[in-house]
């Protein structure tokens, strides 16, 4: 449980903490509001998980403790999240290949045989329907819109495609949990993404890379480069005064 | 010319009536004119007032903190886009009033050229600047422009929020390690004399007060305003148990309020002149955002061309 409580804590609290970094520096007003919201959903659902889990845990340790002392190593969220904001279609493309994911592994994860993962899979699938169309649209805007971003939103997709293959890839601890019936079958949500994916491909015109070697590790906590850049910055304040109240 | 004159004299009478001017209303050039430059000066200083907090986000110390900072910069946000629509009812678009900021031409607060060197000045922008922020922003909830005014009332109820939250931290500092308490009376120390200068040039020297008063657009002067919120900040400090760096703070039974030292207008005119810590970056950050969101906005214009068009031929 505890893994797979991580993996769930940390995707949200780092693609949130991503969504956060444009926060003030979005191509216009709307948008940065719009991924302000984004990351403020995300990073409130990862604290769920985090409680829940410092809950079942009981050893007197806060979300805080959870989100902020752990080193990179001990993260679970998959690599595809930690990965640099670059410009808009990169964090579209981005949003887009996670969102899809997020959505349907949410839809299965209501029916978790614990209440409390159920509950929170419920309360959380409302929002994330809204970051998926969000996604979605953009997709759409970017590959159909003038050459340049149709360039940019391809490219974007052709250098992230590699971190998709983890997203439906189960780590150990996530077959242990769907067969104990708390977690999700990743197999059985394939083929709902993989059409979600091909019906927003199309609607932008743009291509479907090539599945070629696909990148894991995070979920295991062997993770890019750029995830301990992302944590020095993050816990920076915790680490530097230990012990303290803010 | 009496056709001119008896329009401004019925101006006149209805703002001394307490009627609130409407964008189709006849209004003096003059008075519209001063209206889009504060209206404008505001909406972009709210802009601009989400970099400084902006600064802290990826590194606010707990989550809660992370999920209120991210919320309150995102208000800012909305701020800026109400007082933006407020200002286009006055006949001129976002666009232009954008590049006038942009170009270096419009100016918005001095406040947020100043850095934000630690944690703690997340507590004391929000108390401070917040605070200074609404003492302005109360009253031009009264303003005579009605969608001025009524923009202010939404912003106001957000802002006194933020104020409240920006206490709530240094609170917390200040019953915290030895460390959190120096962090607080610090950032306290760099804020204060920069939110003094908020309210704008003394009385005598501000040249614009009396007709803005006279159109109800100003409706306290800079001075008392600023009274105001010495009074409020000399009663909150001892609940933190700090000092406001002014040796001359002291309460003056016989006024009724407290007595403060004087300001240094100095630092305030090479502020105002480009010459803050931050000028440079706060309007570099902007440019940077605007120019690289520029085909992002161009794209999303395409498509919703081509949308529209495959709609007509549809139809
Ligand atoms: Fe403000
Ligand atoms: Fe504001
Ligand atoms: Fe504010």
């Amino acid at each position: 449980m505890r893994d797979f409580l991580l993996l769930l804590a940390d995707n949200t609290q780092i693609l949130g903490h991503r969504l956060g970094e444009w926060c003030g520096h979005g191509p216009e007003l709307e948008i940065d509001m719009a991924m302000t919201n984004l990351a403020l959903d995300l990073v409130g659902q990862s604290r769920n998980y985090y409680q829940y889990l410092a809950e079942l845990e009981g050893k007197g340790r806060t979300e805080d403790d959870l989100a902020y002392l752990r080193d990179a190593r001990e993260f679970r969220n998959c690599l595809l999240v930690e990965q640099p904001n670059g410009d808009f279609a990169r964090t579209v493309a981005r949003n887009f290949l996670f969102d899809s994911w997020h959505f349907f592994f949410l839809q299965a994860l209501c029916n978790s045989n614990d209440e409390r993962l159920a509950a929170i899979a419920a309360k959380s699938l409302k929002e994330v329907t809204y970051h998926l169309r969000w996604s979605s649209e953009w997709v759409i805007r970017l590959g159909d819109g003038t050459e340049e971003s149709h360039r940019r939103i391809q490219d974007a997709f052709d250098h992230l495609w590699t971190y998709r293959g983890e997203l439906l890839t189960p780590a150990p601890f996530e077959t242990e949990a769907a067969s104990a019936g708390y977690g999700v079958d990743l197999h059985s949500i394939k083929p709902l993404t993989e059409d979600k994916l091909a019906d927003i491909l199309y609607q932008a015109t743009l291509r479907r890379p090539e599945d070629g070697w696909m990148q894991s590790g995070g979920k295991t906590g062997r993770h890019s480069e750029h995830l301990g850049y992302l944590l020095a910055e993050m816990q920076y304040v915790q680490r530097a005064y230990p012990n303290s109240v803010w | 010319m009496s056709t001119q004159v008896s329009l401004e004299e019925r101006f006149q009478a209805r703002i001394d009536a307490e009627q609130k001017i409407e964008p189709k209303d006849w209004m003096p050039e003059a008075y519209r004119k001063t209206l889009i430059r504060q209206i404008s000066q505001h909406a972009h200083s709210e802009v601009v007032g989400m970099l400084p907090e902006g600064n802290w986000i990826t590194r606010a110390p707990s989550l809660r903190r992370k999920v209120a900072l991210l919320a309150k910069v995102q208000d800012e946000a909305g701020h800026g886009l109400y007082l933006y629509s407020a200002a286009e009812t006055l006949g001129i678009s976002r666009e232009e009033l954008y590049n006038e900021l942009l170009s270096g031409k419009a100016k918005y607060s001095s406040i947020f050229n100043y850095p934000t060197l630690t944690w703690a000045d997340m507590g004391a922008v929000g108390w401070l600047v917040d605070g200074a922020a609404i003492m302005n922003q109360v009253a031009l909830c009264k303003c005579s422009y009605g969608p001025y005014a009524r923009a202010m009332v939404r912003v106001c109820k957000e802002e006194s929020f933020h104020q409240r939250q920006g206490f709530e931290i240094l609170l917390t500092l200040s019953k915290g390690t030895p460390e959190q308490r120096a962090m607080c009376q610090d950032a306290i120390n760099r804020w204060w004399w920069p939110s003094m200068m908020m309210f704008g040039p003394n009385d005598s020297d501000s040249p614009h007060s009396a007709q803005s008063m006279r159109w109800k657009i100003k409706r306290y002067s800079n001075d008392t305003l600023r009274q105001k919120f010495v009074d409020m900040a000399a009663e909150q400090i001892r609940v933190l148990n700090m000092t406001l760096p002014d040796p001359d703070l002291r309460w003056n039974e016989e006024r009724g309020h407290y007595d403060f030292g004087p300001i240094d207008w100095n630092e305030f005119n090479e502020v105002l002149k480009g010459n803050g810590p931050c000028n440079r970056e706060r309007l570099a950050a902007r440019r940077k955002a605007w120019e690289e969101g520029a085909w992002v906005r161009e794209a999303a214009m395409a498509h919703a061309a081509k949308r529209q068009q495959q709609s007509v031929q549809s139809h």
